[in-house]
């Protein structure tokens, strides 16, 4: 059942229209746990796509299964997406910065606190992104600390690889993700893939993850796999950030994901006018790169990738 | 005057990016002034090339107090002036979200970095800068209701209000809120515009800055008798929201007194022309924000006003 939940005329004869769809078991009874699906809030970030379309084919096959409801909200920022374009076209705003909105404030203060409104209330919800156009990621969760007593255990049944509990910061207080975490709807942020891409081997993953959880929650019955055990990383200074010493073009000559070695090159920036490599990207310690640059082009200080030290790589 | 450069990076394709400072007198850091941060500050940059010009005229004629420095930073963004983007060419950040800045962080991190290190012991900050919707603004002081910057400070500015404002989560990244972070009395002084220069409001704006420094003994000036600034705050300012979405027409201007009832723009159908709303105004009011854009959306706040 596709339900409209915020809505808003535009200027030239269109309507912006912030949709989702609810399924639920066909003879519904009592009251039943609730899982939302949320991507879409950057317009430029489509891993999520995938998985809310393949969650439902899923479902659909074994729809006798479903015990509880599944809602799916594939475009939250849905001009962003139809032009690909990160924030909120025409406001140059980041959505994920307007939360918890405001039903009486302007346009983007009201559609954030529509989507929030809506949501609210979930048993989880799995609100995906993949990282941006720049940066390819291996599947992974990132917890606020504030919230990670509540989110840890929910995050290791969801078959992803790696979970990040990072440092509370002011600025993320205005996130979709801590706006409901801080209200009491638990919320795991999923970051995967890269921006503007598909990659249908980690949307299959998070699925997999996806319906093992809602099996925990006895929303579904059908038959799940055992989840990966995730690595997880509680403390900030397991994570070392490379950054890009020069501007210019960079090759990789690693994936992400791999286990480097101290000193080991992750790529070259070089310079196409000139012909001659400007500098090695390398990795300052042991450990296994879950970010790599994607997008070429670099400035002096660009993130290149970041590594999980080897001693950090915990399974707990 | 001494004219150099803050913060400088090479460029790939570019020419470098290069922060470029003018200063005027010698001795302890007083006052730092800055211009743009983002593409679409014209206006800003404008205002402080003016007070370059005003300030070298100054310290030719031996008007600013021995012992005080003033530097003024035109623009920290001149590449993203140059392609008219408003924010940082690659990646879409935005620099003055990214104080104070890290060294060894992303592009923008370090640029804000590479600035804050000038700027950061200045007793007084003053930054040109622009609100997120396009608009026209009665020229005021903004300062922060948490901050270390004082009130009183800001009304020697002459400016016809200073607008006090709650801080929010995503200010803790500004360049004013880190001046603050930091002791220095920091004061955000919105002109009338942003894209388009206003020859009028740049004057004002210079003005402003000169009876400020004036009434700290930093210079020698005697300009018009400043206006005695109303403080207000911005939770107090009356919203008028759009209810429809359509081609905006304004029927009155920033600065503009408006009586209860009198109509403030029209919202019109862009295919019949018909008018599909009216904004009134609730009371007694001066247009202190009007957008300036022939289009709005529904449920904008497009005029604030502040009672008489």
């Amino acid at each position: 059942m596709v339900k409209t939940i915020a809505s808003v005329g535009l200027p030239v004869d269109e309507i912006l229209e912030i949709k989702k769809n609810r399924l639920m078991p066909k003879e519904a009874a009592g009251e039943m746990k609730r899982i939302s699906i949320v991507t879409g809030i950057h317009g430029d970030e489509l891993e999520g796509q995938y998985v809310c379309f393949e969650l439902q084919r899923r479902i659909e096959r074994d729809r006798e299964k479903l015990a509880g409801i599944v809602d799916i909200y594939p475009a939250m920022n849905p001009l962003g997406i139809d032009s690909v374009t990160r924030g909120i076209p025409a406001f140059d705003l980041d959505m994920n910065r307007l939360f918890p909105g405001n039903i009486e404030g302007n346009m983007t203060e009201y559609l954030a606190a529509g989507m929030i409104e809506d949501v609210a209330g979930s048993d989880l919800v799995i609100d995906i992104h993949a990282s941006n156009i720049y940066l390819t990621e291996i599947p992974q969760i990132r917890i606020n600390e504030l919230h990670e007593e509540m989110l840890v255990p929910l995050a290791k049944e969801t078959n992803i690889d790696f979970i990040w509990v990072h440092g509370a910061s002011t600025v993320l207080e205005s996130t979709f993700a801590h706006s409901l975490n801080s209200t009491g709807t638990p919320t795991l942020v999923v970051e995967m893939g890269v921006g503007m891409r598909i990659t249908k081997e980690y949307g299959n993953q998070l699925v997999d993850g996806i319906l093992h959880v809602m099996h925990k929650l006895g929303i579904w019955n059908g038959e799940v796999k055992e989840p990966k055990k995730p690595i997880i990383s509680r403390n900030p200074e397991d994570v070392s950030y490379l950054n890009a010493g020069v501007g210019g073009l960079f090759i990789p000559a690693v994936k992400h994901g791999k286990e480097l070695k101290k000193g080991e090159v992750i790529g070259q920036i070089v310079d196409p006018l000139l012909g001659c490599v400007l500098d090695e990207v390398k990795a300052p310690v042991d450990g296994i790169l879950f970010t790599i640059r994607d997008y070429p082009i670099v400035d002096e200080g660009s993130l290149m990738g970041r590594l999980l030290k080897k001693e950090a790589c915990r399974y707990e | 005057m001494n004219k150099r450069i803050i913060y400088e990076m090479k460029g790939m394709y570019r020419d470098s990016f290069r922060i470029t400072g003018y200063e005027f007198g010698e001795g302890e850091k007083s006052v730092c002034i800055v211009g743009s941060s983002r593409g679409n500050e014209v206006q800003q940059i404008y205002c402080c090339s003016q007070l370059v010009k005003k300030c070298r005229q100054l310290e030719e004629e031996g008007r600013i107090k021995e012992g005080k420095r003033i530097l003024v930073i035109p623009s920290i963004n001149p590449y993203s002036m140059n392609i008219q983007k408003r924010f940082w060419p690659t990646d879409n950040t935005d620099i003055n979200r990214m104080f104070p800045g890290y060294h060894l962080g992303e592009t923008t991190q370090r640029i804000a970095d590479g600035v804050f290190r000038e700027i950061m012991d200045f007793q007084y900050g003053i930054q040109f800068t622009s609100f997120y919707m396009p608009g026209d603004f009665v020229p005021h002081i903004r300062l922060m209701d948490e901050g270390y910057s004082s009130t009183e400070l800001a009304r020697s500015f002459g400016l016809p209000y200073v607008v006090v404002r709650k801080v929010r989560p995503y200010d803790t990244t500004t360049l004013n809120y880190n001046w603050q972070v930091w002791n220095t009395q920091a004061f955000s002084l919105y002109t009338t515009k942003t894209s388009n220069i206003d020859r009028n409001g740049a004057g004002q704006a210079v003005l402003s800055v000169m009876s400020f420094l004036s009434s700290l003994g930093i210079v020698k000036y005697s300009g018009p008798e400043p206006a005695i600034s109303r403080v207000v705050k911005d939770v107090d300012m009356i919203s008028v929201q759009t209810a429809r979405s359509g081609i905006f027409e304004p029927l009155v201007k920033a600065g503009e007194r408006v009586a209860v009832g009198q109509p403030l723009a029209n919202i019109v159908n862009p295919y019949d022309g018909e008018i599909m709303e009216t904004l009134f105004a609730p009371t007694d009011a001066l247009v202190f924000f009007i957008h300036n854009m022939p289009l709005t959306y529904a449920d904008t706040a497009v005029i604030k006003l502040v009672r008489i």
